[in-house]
């Protein structure tokens, strides 16, 4: 009995592995909440792309309620993208990424709480906007719950994926084109069973054969992708 | 077991001289296959009772698509080399196998397309094959386009390493993703439950000829590209002189 509560109480002393992360994902969160414009970006591009198709293809709103799946996943895609170029680049910048990996730390675990603030900040926000958006390209009342769950579940993943994709380009001088060049094709799954849940909820019927899908690849990215994130922020910072 | 071949292949020079004696052995064969495939095909093989002409395409074609994915594979599986064992010349692999890669994915996409026009009636049809196919091209690109990003060779390989390695893991998924996606392409000829929907053996052996003869060109292009590899990373190395004085 004795023995165990030293070895809990000398294991207290040091921080575990989630303690760390934790403290990483608020710190993340704290730093976003002092510069909001950051957070609001994201949206704004979002809004902005939304606004583009009804007047590119036309203001029928029967029309515009065919595409709406496909336009609102197209646009929550490209945003949640751009907003990936920041997710390591200011931290790499001061020094902050430096230090997590010398740390001793598990620098996965700590790339998990990163790419998990970055979702809060912009996936989050984006899938809890998006029903406004569906609105106002004709989705029915009864789509907008499936709305938003499908898209929170997929820019997670998007998230975790880009994360490996933007540590691959910390290095590199011109990173943005870059990056979409290297995480769109790996996020096609993404597209595909996000915008297919999207539209059967919008006709009303079962969406959760492509919503279990979608939700397999967000777990196949939380398993891997952080370890790949972590191996790719090694060899940028070499 | 003795593993010094393949710690042997470690070496630049020893490489570069394997390459150079094994270049022949496999572009002769492959030009024979290759021209004995093409008189097959084109000359000896039966027109298809459905296709008609048409369905000559696919002693091309096949073997491009077959290709495309192979070299992917062995693109990934060569990085994964050189990130796991830090093998130089296994990156030397991976960076020579992904403009061949690239060149043979848009090979089989326009042999594609042109066998598409008379078959469906149009050049390209957003069927998952044809899709997936294009995504393959687009993770080349983005392999190349990273690689090139980079100054240093060393963070150039390891980068792209990753890259390759990750892409090896998310293609199947990027596939079956896009064939539940939608389906127009035909089947699979050769593998396929309940044997090769190609009966007559005047069309299946040119097919297989193609098949082998262009794996086995690839494999003597891969290696002249290599040997050049080799070459632009040792430039600075005392061997590359005695090696090319001969």
């Amino acid at each position: 009995m004795n023995t165990t509560t030293a070895v809990l109480s000398s294991r207290a002393d040091i921080p575990s592995a989630l303690d760390v992360a934790g403290l990483a994902l608020m710190r993340d969160l704290r730093l976003a909440f002092r510069k909001r414009d950051e957070i609001a970006q994201p949206l704004a591009f979002f809004a902005v792309v939304m606004t583009l198709f009804p007047l590119a293809i036309t203001p029928e709103l029967s029309r515009l309620r065919e595409i709406a799946p496909g336009v609102l996943w197209v646009a929550a895609l490209l945003a949640a993208l751009l907003a990936l170029e920041h997710l390591f680049r200011d931290d790499a910048r001061d020094g902050t990424l430096e230090q997590y990996a010398l740390s001793g730390r598990s620098l996965t675990w700590l790339l998990y709480a990163k790419t998990a603030a970055h979702w809060i900040l912009t996936g989050l926000p984006l899938a809890l906007v998006a029903p406004f958006a569906g609105m106002a390209l004709g989705a029915p009342a009864h789509a907008l719950g499936g709305i938003v769950i499908t898209l929170a579940i997929g820019t997670f993943a998007l998230s975790l994926i880009g994360a490996i994709s933007a540590a691959l380009t910390l290095g590199t001088r011109r990173g943005g084109m870059l990056l979409s060049l290297l995480t769109l094709p790996l996020a096609v799954p993404i597209l595909i069973f996000g915008a297919q849940a999207t539209d059967l909820a919008m006709r009303a019927r079962s969406f959760a054969a492509p919503l279990e899908l979608l939700a397999a690849f967000a777990v196949l990215g939380v398993t891997l992708a952080p370890l790949a994130a972590a191996a790719a922020v090694r060899i940028s910072l070499e | 077991m003795n593993w010094t071949w393949f710690h042997r292949l470690g070496s630049p020079p020893h490489v570069y001289r394997l390459a150079r004696t094994l270049t022949p052995w496999f572009a002769w064969p492959a030009a024979l296959l290759i021209i004995a495939g093409l008189y097959g095909g084109l000359v000896l093989a039966p027109p298809d009772y459905q296709q008609g002409d048409g369905f000559r395409m696919i002693y091309v074609h096949v073997p491009m698509a077959i290709l495309s994915i192979m070299i992917y594979t062995i693109m990934g599986v060569a990085a994964g080399v050189g990130l796991i064992w830090r093998m130089k010349v296994a990156h030397a692999v991976a960076a020579s196998c992904a403009p061949i890669g690239a060149s043979i994915t848009v090979a089989a996409l326009a042999t594609g397309s042109l066998w598409g026009r008379p078959m469906w009636g149009t050049y390209w049809a957003w069927d998952p094959r044809l899709t997936s196919e294009l995504l393959l091209l687009f993770l080349y690109l983005g392999y190349m386009g990273l690689r090139s990003a980079f100054d240093d060779l060393q963070r150039a390989d390891r980068a792209s390493a990753l890259l390759a390695v990750v892409g090896l893991v998310d293609v199947p998924i990027v596939h079956f993703s896009v064939v539940w996606w939608n389906s127009l392409h035909q089947g699979s000829s050769l593998l396929r439950l309940g044997g090769p929907t190609i009966y007559t053996a005047a069309m299946l052996v040119p097919l297989l000829m193609m098949i082998f003869g262009f794996m086995l060109y690839f494999a003597a292009i891969l290696l002249m590209r290599l040997r050049g590899e080799v070459l632009r990373r040792e430039r600075t190395a005392s061997w590359v002189k005695e090696a090319l004085a001969t």
